[in-house]
């Protein structure tokens, strides 16, 4: 059943890119997550001929849209995060789990510093440490969102 | 599907594809502006999305409405009811300031300004990238928000329109590093403009000279220049001002006196066309029109008496 499949694969991005996107207070913001980076690299290492680059991009293309930051800036880096995976999904598939969170860790802040990078080149934004704050929270959420996204694959029988 | 043998384009084919497409919309989007009708239906598109995203703080909010004691109610009640009996009596002075003031002005044959359409929009969300700050507000074209509108909170001015979407709008923050207002210090009208620095609490001034006088706790408000923000509304107040003379320009720092972090409630503005401050040649006051406000006038003066 692949449209069955396919729907619950873009229901987990959209939640994914509901929680980039709720309102947090201010002090737990510079704290969230990059949930929309963990649930493209799951689905990529998990699923890669379905998942990969070009739908990272269009996420990415999503993502800038609902952050109102210039058109292709997050298009960009998720494409290039995800590109990683993409090239070595049966390497990294075979680590242990939290061997992975640290390679999603790398990745997210690989994402976080193109990011930071393409602003800097278009506007004259002034680096803070506190950008790279989201990858510690994102190491800790692999595991569980690792987890989780299986079970929800295993029982869907996503293939 | 077998991930052993290669389906499609290869990552690499991928990759450039995208990196050639994001590479070209950042090109149109930030250097020629060619997305600003897309930008609206795009925000449009996604409201949906956001409309979602709000709902758990929604039902907190909502929560924290229901759930209170009747002894609070009743506090609260007091409270606004003290603070309704200030504001009126202030109404009242303002009233009468007012009148006084238009008839200066008609003296002075500057042109009078025309009362200030508002509408109460409630925010959304706040963007969660640090590199822009901006809202997403729940009005949208329908409720006739154009782009470039100023927007303020009960407190002062807090940011202008940016895209408008059908049911929903995205507002830029003066605290933006793209943003800028140009403003006066309310207490000698020295002109500045404040720019925002990417800080939730601070507003940088450059190129401002050693002679200016200004010190700290200064209150800056909007000029009108620009023609974007109404004249008149508090912008931010002066925290530091450091004269070094072995730089060319005093370093002039400011802080919003807008609650920008805790923004619930805005205030959407419909200024008039033409402000007046710039309109000296188009005559704004016909014989005509000054006899109609004089009898106004009149009218209202009668009506205070009796």
């Amino acid at each position: 059943m692949p449209i069955r499949n396919l729907l619950i694969i873009i229901f987990t991005i959209l939640i994914a890119l509901i929680a980039s996107i709720m309102p947090l207070p201010l002090s737990i913001d510079v704290f969230r997550p990059d949930w929309v980076l963990v649930v493209l690299v799951y689905w990529c290492l998990a699923l890669p001929a379905r998942v990969n680059i070009i739908t990272a991009g269009f996420v990415g293309l999503l993502l800038d849209v609902l952050l109102g930051s210039i058109l292709g800036v997050h298009t960009l880096a998720m494409a290039l995060a995800v590109y990683i995976i993409a090239g070595n999904f049966q390497k990294i598939r075979n680590f242990s789990v939290w061997q992975q969170a640290l390679i999603v860790g790398v990745l997210s802040a690989l994402y976080h510093l193109i990011v930071f990078w393409m602003q800097r080149f278009l506007t004259d934004a002034v680096f803070l440490p506190s950008y790279l704050y989201p990858v510690i929270t994102t190491i800790i959420l692999w595991p569980w969102a690792f987890l989780l996204l299986r079970k929800v694959r295993r029982h869907f029988r996503i293939t | 599907m077998n991930p052993i043998f290669k389906h499609g384009p290869s990552p690499q084919h991928r990759l450039l594809l995208v990196l050639f497409c994001s590479a070209s919309l950042i090109f149109f989007d930030h250097k020629m502006n060619s997305f600003e009708n897309v930008r609206g239906f795009l925000q449009s598109m996604v409201s949906p999305l956001q409309y979602l995203a709000t709902t758990p703080k929604q039902m907190m909010n909502w929560a924290a409405e229901n759930i209170v004691t009747r002894r609070q109610l009743i506090n609260e009640n007091q409270q606004y009811k003290i603070a309704e009996l200030s504001f009126h009596q202030q109404l009242l002075e303002l009233e009468i300031i007012k009148k006084e003031n238009e008839r200066l002005r008609l003296l002075l044959a500057s042109p009078l300004r025309g009362e200030v359409k508002k509408m109460v929009a409630e925010i959304l969300s706040v963007n969660s990238d640090p590199y822009s700050h901006q809202v997403v507000i729940n009005r949208g074209s329908d409720d006739g928000v154009f782009e470039g509108q100023p927007v303020l909170d009960d407190e002062g001015i807090v940011g202008q329109v940016l895209h408008v979407g059908i049911n929903s709008s995205r507002v830029i923050l003066i605290t933006d590093v793209t943003h800028a207002v140009p403003v006066r210090v309310s207490r000698n009208g020295v002109r500045l403009v404040a720019s925002g620095a990417g800080q939730i609490d601070r507003l940088t001034h450059n190129f401002v000279p050693h002679s200016y006088d200004i010190r700290s706790g200064d209150l800056l408000v909007t000029s009108g220049l620009g023609n974007k923000y109404p004249e008149g509304y508090p912008v931010a107040r002066v925290t530091t001002v450091v004269h070094n003379d072995a730089n060319a320009f005093a370093m002039v720092r400011s802080e919003p006196v807008a609650k920008i972090e805790r923004l619930r409630y805005l205030l959407l503005l419909w200024p008039e066309k033409s402000p007046g401050i710039f309109a000296p040649s188009q005559k704004p006051v016909s014989p005509k029109q000054t006899k109609n406000d004089k009898s106004e006038n009149k009218k209202g003066s009668t009506n205070a008496d009796s």
